[in-house]
């Protein structure tokens, strides 16, 4: 299943970067449809970095390709050096849909996944208990999730993810599924958690705000098939308020710059 | 409802229906229908009898092995049919077959088989149940989207604990509902058993009193039975209306 083809990434590159996540020449067919073609990527660790394009682009199967949950057609994923070859404590995912299992409390699906690191029941508890307190919904935790607003419900997709206390959260689309006035607090909110937290994110969405707006780095996907077609780092400054950002010229720009690049895919 | 203007309490067209059955059991039409008054002191005198609670004794010892059976391998073999295109190539026909088949004409072969007692009215309990628990397992396995499954995976599920932990949960309400059908037909399974074999339990019971003409305990013992498939179902359905609410949330 390996490329054998020779690329640039074999020879060596002198001082190589902390990357926590690397991409080599990953395909990805869905029998003859080619959905991802020869991706090379690198992540920085503690970076926060998204994968924009239009829809179809195959970013949420590069996605989960990292995440080990699929298997691709040729090419690997590393995760601090080691290649994937399926989920790994190392790596934690935020759904799009929320997954959230509906026959549990709150606080069991953020214990979930130390549940089945058959981590006891106390233990995992009080780890839940605190992460569900850093996302907001302390008071919640013996609710159902059908009791629970989309938002909360990807709050609570959002403290099962990092309970595990994984180095890289994987998150496909996790705000496309609520209202903007929450997509916008949760923008806020990862921001601080990025500020906070010791981890790299890689982010997925089609939003091009929204990737702007977050991202240390911005990973362009082109479509059929799906290729890297630019990696953007917005220059957008991070000390004004929100308002003030989004009404920043550099902001505006980058946005503009990545909608041209876009515009052609858009049929 | 209500009638000519006034509210009718609920049950009571049962009470027209059982004023009905008094008067032509008062008419004295038929040596079938005694009164009803009559069949319900019939009631009271049957549910006191030795033989009775003996019959009862053995037949819900029956249903309850015969059920526990039928819903142990119909819901592992739903859950391996809608988890697996093989299993469900392999059986599917089968259980397609035998949810519809007139399965009172394959007593006598179990009678065969298991001779006339308690094991041939266990495995037509189990028969008759079985095939409805398996459909309605795999129709709730197979409707589960991968998005859980995918999030246990990702968590580092073992197959073990995506079955227990995600796909059991997941198709609870049609595991239910499949259970719920499943036991009115066992009841049915229980008494035609019981009538075929003819020796044992309420079966016994009934030839005696058919044979001897006793129609007010012919009838208490069918009100009895008929209750008794009511109130199974019933049960089963308040269960099920505690977990309802998750029907429908789920993605």
């Amino acid at each position: 299943m390996q490329a054998v083809l020779p690329r640039a990434w074999e020879t060596p590159v002198p001082a190589k970067p902390d990357n926590i996540v690397e991409v080599r020449g990953l395909s990805k067919f869905y029998g003859s449809f080619e959905a991802l073609k020869e991706i090379d990527l690198d992540f920085p660790r503690g970076e926060l970095i998204s994968l924009l394009g239009p829809s179809g682009c195959g970013k949420t199967t590069l996605l989960k390709m990292i995440a080990g949950l699929l298997q691709p057609t040729a090419g690997q994923v590393l995760v601090k050096g080691k290649p994937v070859t399926g989920p790994g404590p190392e790596r934690a995912f935020v759904f799009q849909d929320f997954a959230l299992m509906p026959w549990a409390t709150v606080i069991r699906n953020v214990a979930f996944g130390l549940e089945l690191r058959g981590m006891p029941k106390a233990q995992r508890h009080e780890i839940a208990r605190r992460y569900i307190a850093e996302v907001g919904l302390a008071g919640f935790e013996e609710r159902y999730p059908h009791e629970l607003s989309g938002g909360m419900r990807q709050r609570v997709g959002l403290a099962r993810a990092l309970a595990v206390d994984a180095d890289v959260l994987l998150m496909d689309e996790p705000f496309s599924a609520v209202d903007e006035q929450t997509r916008r607090k949760f923008q806020e909110d990862l921001l601080s958690l990025r500020r906070v937290q010791r981890k790299t994110f890689i982010f997925v969405t089609h939003s091009i705000e929204e990737a702007v707006y977050v991202s240390d780095r911005i990973v362009l996907l082109s479509r059929r098939p799906g290729r890297v077609s630019r990696i953007i780092e917005p220059d957008i400054p991070r000390d004004g308020t929100p308002d003030e950002i989004r009404r920043d010229r550099r902001y505006l720009d980058t946005i503009e710059d990545i909608w041209d690049g876009l515009k052609r895919f858009v049929d | 409802m209500t009638l000519f203007g006034h509210r009718v309490p609920m049950m009571s067209s049962l009470l027209v229906w059982c004023l009905l059955w008094e008067l032509i059991g008062r008419l004295d039409l038929m040596f079938l229908v005694p009164p009803f008054t009559a069949v319900l002191a019939a009631m009271v005198e049957l549910v006191q009898s030795r033989q009775f609670l003996a019959a009862t004794a053995i037949t819900l010892r029956s249903f309850a092995v015969g059920m526990a059976l039928a819903i142990v391998v119909g819901v592992a073999l739903g859950v391996l049919m809608g988890r697996f295109r093989a299993a469900d190539r392999l059986l599917g026909m089968w259980v397609n077959l035998f949810v519809s088949a007139p399965l009172s004409a394959l007593v006598p072969i179990l009678m065969i088989l298991f001779g006339l007692g308690d094991t041939t009215i266990i495995a037509t309990v189990f028969m008759f149940a079985v095939w409805i628990i398996v459909l309605d397992t795999q129709a709730g396995v197979k409707h589960i989207s991968g998005s859980l499954v995918e999030m246990s995976k990702s968590f580092g599920a073992k197959p073990r604990d995506v079955y227990l932990k995600i796909l059991l949960w997941a198709a609870l309400p049609e595991i239910l509902a499949g259970i719920r059908l499943g036991m009115i037909r066992g009841v049915k399974g229980v008494v035609i058993g019981q009538l075929l074999v003819s020796v044992i339990g309420y079966g016994e019971l009934f030839e005696l009193y058919s044979r001897n003409f006793l129609m007010e305990r012919f009838w208490a013992l069918t009100i009895l039975v008929f209750a008794f498939a009511i109130l199974v179902s019933e049960l089963v359905g308040a269960i099920e209306k505690r977990i309802e609410y998750y029907a429908g949330v789920r993605q």
